[in-house]
Formats: structure tokens, C-alpha cells, sequence
């Protein structure tokens, strides 16, 4: 049973970005990058399942320019048995990239792709479910348990109004959320060896995949900014601030 | 001239409070709205729907295969209705986030997720970065399938009239998903996500009995109840209670940010509240810099205190 597991490097989720002061974009120049967090839980859970002995094989993938290799050592270390790097060098759209991650799973023969619910850099939240609508398939997101049974998942959802379980059957898309699991530290003879397994490489066209419709971005700017607040040293001058502005 | 489908998110026969505030960007957007039911018997949800202003008129589309929120069986039965329709909005619910990426890729178009502001038909302000950065998008040609950030918008009085009319799908439910059951917090509390004022507790509340303090106060002023996501994973409150970048985005006029110290992903969620009082017992807490009011003290004596004095 074969595993793909979708990866994306992503300004690292300490950073405090900034946004160019000519509206272009976000500094990314010289800024910390590492493996989506969401996309680290999901690969922690294709390696728990491997452990479990319910998958066999997991395939990293990530869509990206040459750095992009980093994210797939680091998915290797975890445990991945095969990774695949499409190369492209432009921003990748969420429509673009479940279409390329459709055509993996065809070509893989996978029977579950496990995604992290969404990159928090573009926090668009849309791909898993993309790949699931291209190919016809089940799909469980925002993942806050799974159990394998064979060919059946049951899942635990995170939804706003609790906690939803869905069963679906493979071939599937799961997307992770926050609390599916804790990702293991990388020990550092993973890392290395990681270093030695020869990645594919392959290209959009080479998928036979076209790219989607741009949404293109006209503008970046920072958030409005928040008035300056006050600090109060007593609960009664809380209150008179409260009432003062209405709230009490 | 535009036309508009809004998906209306329904849950035990009542219509989303999210939906009168995705309303209010299809007004920005401008043009003829529609607001689609979809159900096992939609008609309850279509005559809440058909209250509110702006709607021209709501579809019900009655399936036993759209009984359950299945994005696999929702979103073929949307495509099919959505043919002629030059936008499709979600409220941007766990509930939209889910079936909306599966209808625009099988209309083979992109979505645009967490819409807070509307310039135009197709340019659309959107937050990125956990909303550290706002970029304004420009959609390309065809349909439009968009989540409303709800936080960002006002909702619409219910001072309407539309029509309500039958719109026949075609839908085969299914056979690869299973809807099992929702475990749902029963509360007589305000909802987190609609209500004016929330009272949050982070994680030096210490253990689930300790959030009382919490509970009493959000009780004593009429609030709902948050929680950061240090609270939810130490155990002390449920998922569904959740604020942040990957929990509930919220916009009260009142918020409580208590023991909590305000990183990021936080302040993501409660960036639109409209006055947020921060209680910490850490004078450097990056709470404080977004606090309109601040008040650094030992949470436990605090909030009893503000509470009795409220």
C-alpha cells in the first residue's frame, strides 16, 4: 500500500515577516525556510501507519526550484522510501500543484495521499481537497486521528462545531491538522543517510500536467495597525477603562 | 451583470449565522444573488435564507445523498447548479473550507480562500502569513469560487422576501464515504464564532477544573468562551474552542485575552476584534502590544476581581 505524502518549503513559522515596503511581496531573501509545519505531521503520520505496518511505501513530493530538495531530505530522514521533486521555478498555485499531485498518484499507483491542511504562507487551505475532486476520491480533512483498517479510514475531523467522524474508503486524501500527532526530532544518522538516496526528478510537462489559471497578486501590504493600547495597574482602573469606552 | 450562488451552510434544519455575513460581500461583489440549499428537506434553512436581504431568490435542492456534509457528494450537486453563475461564495467554516477547493477543481478553476475585502467582481483582498501580510488577488476568467473570511463582514438584516423554488440534482451518494457522527459541545453560552463579547483563557489557566475562572467571568458578562491553542492541546478545552491562524478567526467587540501570552497564530484569530483587554502575570508578553487595554497581574486574584466588579 503506497503512500504519497505532499511536501512544501515555506518561510519557517518563527520568522516575523516582513512585507516589502514597495508593495511587491514578503521578504523572503535570506529568511529561515523549512518543511510546512502541517506538512511535517502529515509525514510523521505516513510514517506511524509504515510502523504500523498498514502502508509500505511513502513517497515525498514536493513542487519547487532547486532548494526544494532540502524539504525532501528532510522528508526522506522522517522516513519517506522515495522522494520526487518537480521542478518549477515560479510560485505554484494550488490548482497547479493537486493537478501535478493527481498525476503522481496515478503514476505511483498510491492509494492515499496525506497532505497538511494547509501552508502557512499562503494559508489557502485547498489542494488536498483539489486532488480529491481531480481524481474522484474520498476525502477526510483537518485529520485529528486516523485509524487504517486495510482499504478503510476512519477519521476524526476538526470541525468548528467539534469533533466529525467520516469513514472512507481507499484510494483517499487526508489532510492533517494540528493535533494529529507530534512530529519526532530527525535523529542526525536519518539526516545523513537521507543525504544518499537518489531523488527523481521530474517536470509539470513531463506530467503531462498544464498549469491553471493564475490568481495573480496585485499588491502586498502590512495589516492595519492597531491603535496604541493603554496599561492599567488595578482591576478598578480596568473597569474605568471598560466603562469608558462603553464595554461595561 | 453578475450572478452570484450562495452556499448556505445549515446544521439540525438552522441556517448558519456565517451565511448573512457572506451575503454582505456578495452585495460588495454586486448583482443578482441566489442562495443554495442543499439537504435531505431544505425547507426550514430555505425560509431563514429567504428572510435576508439582498436575495433575489433561494434554491432547495432536497437528496437523501446530501442528508450528511459529504464533500463528495455536495460538491458535484454545486457544479451542477452553479452553471451560469458567474460567482460561488462559502462562508469560510471548516464547512466551506472543505467542499469549496473540491468544486472549483472540477470546474478546473482556482479558489480564492479567506476573502476579507471585495474591490471588484474579481479582485479581492485576502490575508497570508497568518494575515501578516494582506495581498490584493485578481482572478483570472470563469467562475469565481471564493471563502468569505466572516470575521471581515457585517451581516445583513432579515428584512427580505425572496422566492424559494425546487431545483432539481443529480446525485448519486457517494459509496466511498461514510458519515459516522458529530461530537458537538452543547452550550447555552454564546457561539465563539458570532458572539459580541469572548472571554479566551490560554495556558497558564493549568488544568481543564482551573478553566472555571474562565467560564464563570465569559458567564458573568453574557460572553462566549475561547481558548489558544496551548489550552486545547494541554487538554484543558475542546477543538471547537480554539482561536487562531488554524482555529476560529473571530471579530467581538470585546475580547479576553487571559493567560494568554499572544503569539502569532493567536493574534491571527482575533486581529478584527474590536477591543481586546489582555491579563497577564508576564509584563512582556506580546499580548500586551496588541492590547488595547493591558493589565499585568496574577490571573486568579484578577479575574475574580473583575468579574465581582463587572
Amino acid at each position: 500500500m503506497k503512500a504519497i505524502v505532499s511536501v512544501k518549503r515555506v518561510v519557517d513559522y518563527n520568522v516575523r515577516i516582513q512585507v516589502k515596503p514597495d508593495g511587491s511581496g514578503v521578504v523572503t531573501d535570506g529568511v529561515k525556510m523549512s518543511m510546512n509545519p502541517f506538512d511535517e505531521i502529515a509525514m510523521e503520520e505516513a510514517v506511524r501507519l509504515k510502523e504500523k505496518g498498514k502502508i509500505t511505501e511513502i513517497v515525498a513530493v514536493t513542487i519547487g526550484g532547486a532548494k526544494n530538495e532540502e524539504t525532501l531530505r528532510t522528508a526522506l530522514a522522517f522516513g519517506a522510501t522515495k522522494a520526487i521533486h518537480i521542478k518549477d521555478d515560479g510560485a505554484v498555485e494550488p490548482l497547479t500543484a493537486a493537478r501535478a499531485l493527481a498525476a503522481v498518484f496515478k503514476k505511483e499507483g498510491a492509494s492515499l495521499l496525506i497532505a497538511g491542511k494547509q501552508a502557512i504562507d499562503d494559508d489557502a487551505n485547498q489542494t488536498g481537497q483539489m486532488v480529491a475532486g481531480l481524481l474522484d476520491i474520498a476525502q477526510a480533512t483537518f485529520a485529528g486521528k486516523v485509524e487504517l483498517d486495510g482499504n478503510k479510514a476512519t477519521v476524526v475531523r476538526e470541525v468548528d462545531a467539534g469533533l466529525e467522524t467520516l469513514e472512507v474508503d481507499l484510494p483517499a486524501v487526508i489532510t492533517a491538522d494540528l493535533r494529529l500527532n507530534e512530529p519526532r526530532y530527525l535523529k542526525l544518522p536519518d539526516i545523513m543517510k537521507a543525504k544518499r538516496i537518489p531523488i527523481e526528478a521530474t517536470t509539470l510537462a513531463d506530467l503531462g500536467v498544464t498549469a491553471a489559471p493564475p490568481v495573480t497578486t496585485t499588491k502586498t501590504t502590512p495589516p492595519p495597525t492597531r491603535s496604541k493600547g493603554i496599561v492599567v495597574k488595578t482591576v478598578d482602573d480596568l473597569v474605568a477603562a471598560l466603562k469608558a469606552k462603553g464595554l461595561a | 451583470m453578475s450572478k452570484i450562488l450562495v452556499i448556505a451552510e445549515h446544521a439540525d434544519g438552522k441556517l448558519n449565522a456565517g451565511v448573512a455575513k457572506v451575503l454582505a460581500a456578495a452585495s460588495k461583489i454586486g448583482g443578482e444573488v441566489a442562495v443554495l440549499v442543499l439537504a435531505a428537506d431544505g425547507a426550514a434553512v430555505a425560509a431563514e435564507a429567504a428572510k435576508l436581504d439582498g436575495v433575489a431568490k433561494v434554491l432547495v435542492a432536497d437528496h437523501a445523498a446530501l442528508a450528511a456534509p459529504v464533500a463528495a457528494n455536495l460538491a458535484p450537486a454545486i457544479v451542477e447548479v452553479a452553471a451560469g453563475y458567474s460567482h460561488v461564495l462559502f462562508p469560510g467554516t471548516t464547512f466551506g473550507k472543505d467542499v469549496a477547493p473540491r468544486v472549483a477543481a472540477k470546474l478546473g478553476v482556482p479558489q480564492i480562500s479567506d476573502v476579507m475585502a471585495v474591490h471588484s467582481g474579481s479582485s479581492f483582498d485576502r490575508p497570508v502569513y497568518a494575515g501578516n501580510a494582506i495581498t490584493t488577488v485578481q482572478a483570472p476568467a470563469g467562475t469565481v469560487i471564493i471563502t468569505v473570511r466572516l470575521a471581515s463582514f457585517t451581516a445583513v438584516a432579515s428584512n427580505g422576501n425572496a422566492a424559494v423554488e425546487k431545483v432539481a440534482v443529480n446525485v448519486t451518494a457517494a459509496a466511498h464515504t461514510r458519515y459516522v457522527k458529530l461530537e458537538a459541545q452543547k452550550s447555552a453560552r454564546p457561539d465563539l464564532q458570532s458572539a459580541n463579547k469572548v472571554v479566551s483563557g490560554g495556558r497558564a489557566l493549568g488544568s481543564s477544573e482551573n478553566f472555571k475562572v474562565i467560564f464563570d467571568f465569559a458567564d458573568k458578562i453574557g460572553a462566549g468562551v475561547g481558548a489558544s491553542r496551548a489550552a486545547v492541546d494541554s487538554g484543558y478545552v475542546p477543538n471547537d474552542m480554539q482561536v487562531g491562524q488554524t482555529g476560529k478567526i473571530i471579530a467581538p467587540e470585546l475580547y479576553f485575552a487571559i493567560g494568554i501570552s499572544g503569539a502569532i497564530q493567536h493574534l491571527a484569530g482575533i486581529k478584527d476584534a474590536r477591543t481586546i483587554v489582555a491579563i497577564n502575570k508576564d509584563a512582556e508578553a506580546p499580548i500586551f502590544e496588541v492590547a488595547d487595554i493591558g493589565l499585568v497581574g496574577d490571573l486568579f486574584t484578577v479575574v475574580p476581581e473583575l468579574s465581582a466588579k463587572l
